[in-house]
């Protein structure tokens, strides 16, 4: 059982720590606890005493954005619903489906949240969906956090015991069927029309837009994809207003957000910050700075899939404007942290190999390119590149980029690698220059074997990889 | 090690089953049926259950065998063809029989940083596999798995759906030997 001393502390930074308070990763909330610390007051006031357009009205002026990667705002993406649109109350239903597959490398943050306090999601979806009338909601969980899954189903069970999902929830009109599915695994799963083709059961493959999944989505109903920190906000916006969410950061962008460091940092972890704190404070206040006997080589602001940022953008605020103004993005806010101990060109071949991987196949630029880069990233991490490589790896950024991709993956992938390529230029040149890998670490990392259980998997790895046995680092 | 010429080589049935030879009626369990029915009553059609139709059966055997896979395509009436577009697809299903215990070693960026090519050495060496493959006892497969969202205690493993994390090569090793002292043990 939780002590008081705990809830007392939790209740204390209610205001300024909205999403993580109450956050307890040993042994979460229960459903009665999560009520006495005051959840469901914003869910009983949207159901209760406000139309759903009135809930709408409310996070629009709150002004969220989509702490997926996107930034979108999340009022406007409601908004598109028929739903909110029409007069009339008879709209079509529509599906919600809370986006909780997290596999973007070096991201963290949705497990701290879907493992810390599972009864706080449950309320935020109820609330979304209500919002978009929607009568089925659907919580796509990654398969690997199974500690999540087994929580979180625990608190949709509590739910219907307490009337919260069901029909005629809390006395309303209102019904609402809230369903687990826990993915078979794939990073593309990502992508909101990928995902709504994976809960279809098919392949994950991006769908083109338009129509858009608030027109034409899961089972070509109105559906609202939201992540998991986004939705998580939800509660906290109805229990104590917009203003107060606007008045949470100094910056442009409102509210507070998940960020997170890792890598060669001394104290990695995940804090709950308000939106806007710089780099600097991140990594050094919070992730206690570089390690013992390194030096800060270069970062990716917000996942895998984030241009690299160096030393002179460290007081750039974390928020959307700022980071991209920086030349990056803030995606998810995990910092990945890179040393001058580490080969910056190893570690792009690392991130270049998941896109590989990852990528769903569907259109050439990205099933032919993230392979081709691997194989060039590979060649010049063994010392056997030329500077011919160089120009036919920014030839590719180029071929990879947005407008020329079916989804934004490819994209993604270039965004680290075209931006090592620029501010590790001197490392990537030395390689080629001396014919080996001027780092000691991690360059002798082995190569792929061959994946027989799974094999497209194995065929996606090893076509781009150089089959020339082992490393000679 | 046996690399990839095999694996890459187009799957071909190693048994040619025709779907007639199944009926999923017995080839299932009730309690497989009974599973896949209630997603089926989620979903809008029949074939949007087919992912998790997947990890039922793989639940129960540990794997999709042919047999199997036909047997779930009859069973939500959909072609076997796009069952098997859709099983490959995903990490997480396995088109072969795998061991025991499924080592999914974290290959992604900060396990990089931090030393997974260590770890991935000592459980090469510890149990004589290199990625996709089963040790002979078949206690053991040894698969790269993307990020575990462990990336603040990595490197980081998944064996069996079981997170360990802050690995160290002593920690491996005496993971792997307490798993190995239970071999035999249903999982």
């Amino acid at each position: 059982m939780t002590s008081k001393n705990w809830l007392a502390q939790a209740l204390s930074q209610a205001l300024t720590k909205p999403l993580t308070h109450l956050v307890n990763l040993d042994q979460p909330l229960d459903f009665e606890g999560y009520v006495q610390a005051g959840g469901y007051i914003g869910a009983t006031k949207a159901l209760t005493q406000l139309t759903p357009k009135e809930v709408l009205a409310i996070v629009s002026d709150s002004g969220l954005k989509g702490r997926g990667g996107a930034g979108f705002p999340t009022g406007m993406k409601w908004s598109c619903v028929p739903a909110l649109q029409e007069q009339s109350n008879q709209a079509q239903p529509s599906y919600l489906i809370c986006n909780g597959d997290e596999m973007e490398p070096g991201t963290f943050k949705d497990r701290y949240l879907l493992e810390g306090v599972p009864q706080q999601l449950i309320e935020a979806m109820i609330i979304a969906s209500y919002t978009i009338s929607a009568d089925k909601a659907f919580l796509f969980l990654r398969g690997e956090y199974q500690l999540a899954a087994t929580r979180l189903q625990q608190a949709i069970d509590q739910a219907y015991e307490n009337n919260w999902l069901g029909k005629n929830i809390q006395g309303t009109n209102y019904q609402l069927d809230l369903y687990l599915h826990t993915s078979a695994g794939r990073y593309i799963c990502g992508e909101e029309t990928a995902l709504i083709n994976a809960l279809e059961g098919k392949r994950a493959i991006p769908r083109a837009k338009p129509p858009f999944p608030q027109v034409s989505g899961l089972f070509g109903k109105p559906t609202v994809v939201n992540n998991v920190e986004t939705l998580s906000n939800l509660p906290h916006i109805l229990k104590h207003g917009s203003q107060w969410f606007k008045d949470l950061s100094p910056h442009s962008d409102p509210g507070t957000k998940m960020y997170s460091a890792c890598g060669q940092v001394k104290n990695p972890g995940v804090w709950e910050l308000p939106m806007g704190v710089t780099i600097r404070e991140l990594l050094y206040d919070y992730a206690g700075g570089m390690k013992e006997g390194v030096k800060l080589k270069g970062l990716l602001p917000g996942g895998a899939s984030t241009d690299f940022l160096v030393e002179q953008h460290l007081d750039t605020p974390m928020d959307f404007d700022s980071i991209a103004k920086a030349g990056s993005r803030l995606g998810t806010g995990g910092l990945i942290v890179l040393d001058d101990k580490h080969c910056p060109v190893a570690m792009v071949l690392n991130l270049l190999r998941f896109f590989a991987q990852e990528s769903c196949g569907w259109c050439t630029p990205c099933r032919d390119g993230t392979p081709w880069a691997v194989e060039i990233l590979t060649r010049i991490e063994q010392g056997k590149g030329s500077l011919a490589d160089m120009a036919q790896l920014a030839d590719l950024c180029d071929f990879m980029w947005l407008g020329k991709t079916h989804c934004a993956l490819a994209p993604g992938a270039v965004e680290p690698l075209k931006s090592a390529m620029r501010y590790f230029k001197d490392d990537f040149e030395q390689h080629i220059e001396l014919g080996c890998c001027p780092y000691q670490s991690n360059s002798n990392e082995q190569q792929q074997e061959s994946q027989g259980v799974q094999p497209e998997l194995a065929k996606r790895v090893t076509a781009g990889v150089n089959q020339g046995g082992e490393n000679d680092e | 090690m046996n690399n990839s010429d095999f694996s890459l080589q187009p799957r071909i049935p190693s048994i040619m089953v025709t779907d007639e030879e199944i009926d999923f009626r017995q080839y299932l369990s009730a309690t497989e049926l009974s599973v896949i029915e209630h997603e089926v009553s989620i979903m809008e059609t029949r074939e949007a259950a087919g992912i998790e139709a997947l990890k039922i059966v793989q639940k129960y055997r540990g794997w999709i065998s042919d047999d199997s896979l036909i047997a779930i395509a009859q069973c939500l009436q959909m072609s076997s063809a796009q069952l098997e577009g859709v099983a490959t697809f995903y990490n997480l299903i396995y088109r072969q029989k795998v061991g025991h215990y499924v080592i999914h070693l974290c290959d992604s960026i900060s396990c990089h940083l931090t030393g997974y090519d260590e770890i991935l050495k000592v459980i090469q060496t510890y149990l004589g596999i290199g990625y996709g493959q089963t040790t002979p006892d078949g206690e053991f497969t040894l698969l790269s798995n993307v990020c575990l969202g462990s990336c603040d205690k990595s490197p980081a493993m998944m064996i069996n759906g079981q997170h360990y994390h802050s690995l160290t090569n002593e920690s491996v090793v005496s993971i792997l030997n307490g798993l190995s002292k239970n071999a035999g043990d249903i999982v």
